[in-house]
């Protein structure tokens, strides 16, 4: 049961993360800003104008959502995994420990804070692309429930490779071999109907698919998958990992002797 | 009542090591306790297991009659601990980091402020209350982990050798410190190397060595089992060549040091008599050992032997 003391706990560690991140913006939130601005030249206005239109689109306006959905992704899984992995190595981790915080609490926190950055640098995101492109939201309730449910699923992701990760290493294996190949293969800068049927199916096992193409639906009003499909699997991933870190804290895996 | 009950506590490690073998422990509230034993004896996992940093293999762990694995956030609501290493974010602010700890204990920021800034006056850390914890020195550093764990006005303080490695002007300004918040109500725990450091200061004792409880009582009826105690004697003049001090034992260290084991029965009277009779000045005399250093080492080899 949540009461005051809890509230405060709770409070007190999204606070500390969010002043964690906003310390080292020129880690966290410039670096961002500048790669997405790059893929806007590069991609939006330098090869997009050869491409020609997408799903109706121009290639600026269809590859924008995915833009902004992947940075949000990435930094709100990077977040929870490099603020719990540093409390790991630091040892500062005990201070929630030893304190009376229940699990649940702390995983709240750290999925929050990592949600906290995920959504800011995506606030950023937008403001660049709105100086390459009109954005105009179709659905407003979908944009905003997919984003905040896709950077709650990717801090869970970062918690959980934090809690294992025995090295600063463990904890960019995942974002660079998994996380960003997922990412460009997501419909970022395509819709999947490019592609062979075989290798369209094989693309539904993308979650990020999911989530970019909801996202996409959100503010273009164009999806290549159901948007009751994307929300569907976005919760049971959630509901999946959400129980699997409890359950590791619950453990002491990795944090714990 | 009991600010601490352990029963039959074990821990095995995974690799098979038995770091505690069904131990019993209880402090009572409002005592200064130490728990002592050699580095490996077991003293940092018994803490790792009553703050939560270590999980049990078997036994209960009660703090203030509260069972640590029935309603763990009430038990752990009661403790403050200062630990072996350091252990806080080194990027944080010196007084971020007491509200943050406090905020853990779901005390707001209004109500931690005040109480950070008047243990940051009484720790002497006022100065570096912006600072980035990692500038701190060391003996900054461990004032600051002492602010941190009574941030939240703890009933049980565990001390982990909070003095290691401290000059002797900041170890007798912490014992003082320590004391004073021990007379205020405060259970106190304490581990450490420096025995002179749990003689001065502890009521009750509890000495642990590989694993088990080797002793568990009083600092003075545990003082009062030392049948025998040395002396370092440093003389006016040397020795002569025929000295000889009848019925005790002695040994020349240098022409004009001489160590002396007396008997607690026999007293220093006759030592000072035979001296005296020989013509012999003594310009001073001190312990060679500290008196629990002595009694610990004695237990220690004891159960070495017994083992």
């Amino acid at each position: 049961m949540i009461n005051s003391r809890h509230w405060i706990a709770f409070r007190t560690l999204l606070t500390r993360e969010i002043r964690r991140f906003i310390r080292i913006w020129p880690q966290t939130l410039l670096p961002p800003a500048i790669t997405m601005t790059l893929y806007f030249i590069i991609f939006g206005n330098l090869i997009g104008s050869r491409i020609g239109a997408m799903g109706g689109f121009s290639y600026m306006e269809y590859i924008a959502p995915g833009i902004i959905m992947m940075s949000v992704i990435n930094n709100a899984y990077t977040n929870v995994a490099s603020s719990l992995f540093s409390a790991k190595f630091q040892s500062h981790i005990e201070e929630l420990i030893v304190a009376p915080i229940p699990n649940y609490l702390i995983l709240a926190g750290y999925v929050a804070g990592g949600m906290a950055r995920g959504l800011c640098v995506g606030f950023i995101v937008t403001i660049v692309s709105l100086f390459f492109t009109d954005l105009e939201i179709q659905h407003l309730w979908v944009t905003i429930s997919m984003i905040i449910l896709s950077s709650m699923m990717f801090a869970l992701g970062g918690f959980i490779n934090a809690i294992y990760a025995r090295s600063f290493d463990e904890i960019s294996i995942i974002p660079t071999f998994i996380l960003t190949p997922l990412t460009y293969l997501g419909g970022v800068f395509y819709s999947i109907s490019l592609l062979p049927e075989f290798w369209q199916n094989v693309s539904l096992l993308n979650p990020i698919l999911y989530m970019v193409n909801a996202f996409r639906f959100g503010m273009l009003g164009v999806s290549d998958i159901p948007i009751t499909t994307a929300f569907s699997i976005i919760l049971v991933c959630i509901v999946g990992l959400t129980s699997f870190a409890l359950y590791l804290l619950n453990k002491g895996t990795g944090i714990r002797n | 009542m009991k600010a601490l009950s352990i029963h039959n506590l074990t821990k095995t490690y995974r690799n098979g090591l038995k770091a505690l073998k069904d131990i019993t422990l209880e402090v009572e509230q409002g005592d200064f306790f130490a728990l002592l034993g050699p580095n490996g004896a077991g003293k940092s996992t018994t803490i790792g297991v009553i703050t939560s940093l270590v999980t049990k293999t078997a036994g209960t762990v009660k703090i203030f009659d509260t069972d640590l694995d029935k309603d763990p956030e009430q038990a752990k609501a009661y403790l403050g601990l200062v630990p072996q290493e350091f252990n806080f974010n080194g990027f944080e602010q010196v007084k971020h980091i007491l509200v943050t700890q406090a905020g853990y204990y779901g005390i707001s920021a209004t109500e931690a402020e005040p109480r950070a800034d008047e243990l940051l006056h009484q720790l002497k850390l006022w100065d570096k209350r912006n600072t980035p914890a990692r500038a701190l020195s060391g003996g900054m550093k461990r004032r600051l982990m002492i602010a941190r764990a009574l941030v939240h006005k703890p009933q049980l303080l565990i001390l982990d050798e909070p003095t290691a490695g401290v000059d002797i002007e900041l170890r007798r300004s912490m014992w003082t410190f320590l004391q004073e918040i021990n007379a205020q109500g405060t259970t106190i725990i304490l581990t450490t190397h420096y025995l002179e450091e749990a003689e001065n200061l502890c009521r009750n004792i509890a000495i642990i060595d590989r694993g088990n409880i080797i002793e568990n009582t009083d600092m003075k009826s545990l003082l009062n089992r030392l049948d025998k105690e040395t002396f370092v004697l440093d003389l006016k003049s040397p020795l002569p060549a025929n000295f000889s001090l009848s019925g005790i034992q002695y040994q020349q260290i240098d022409q004009s040091t001489i160590e002396v084991e007396l008997k607690r029965e026999d007293g220093l009277n006759a030592l000072f008599a035979s001296l005296s009779d020989s013509g012999i000045e003594v310009c001073s005399m001190k312990n060679k050992a500290n008196r629990l250093e002595e009694l610990f080492l004695t237990l220690v080899e004891k159960a070495e032997v017994t083992s």
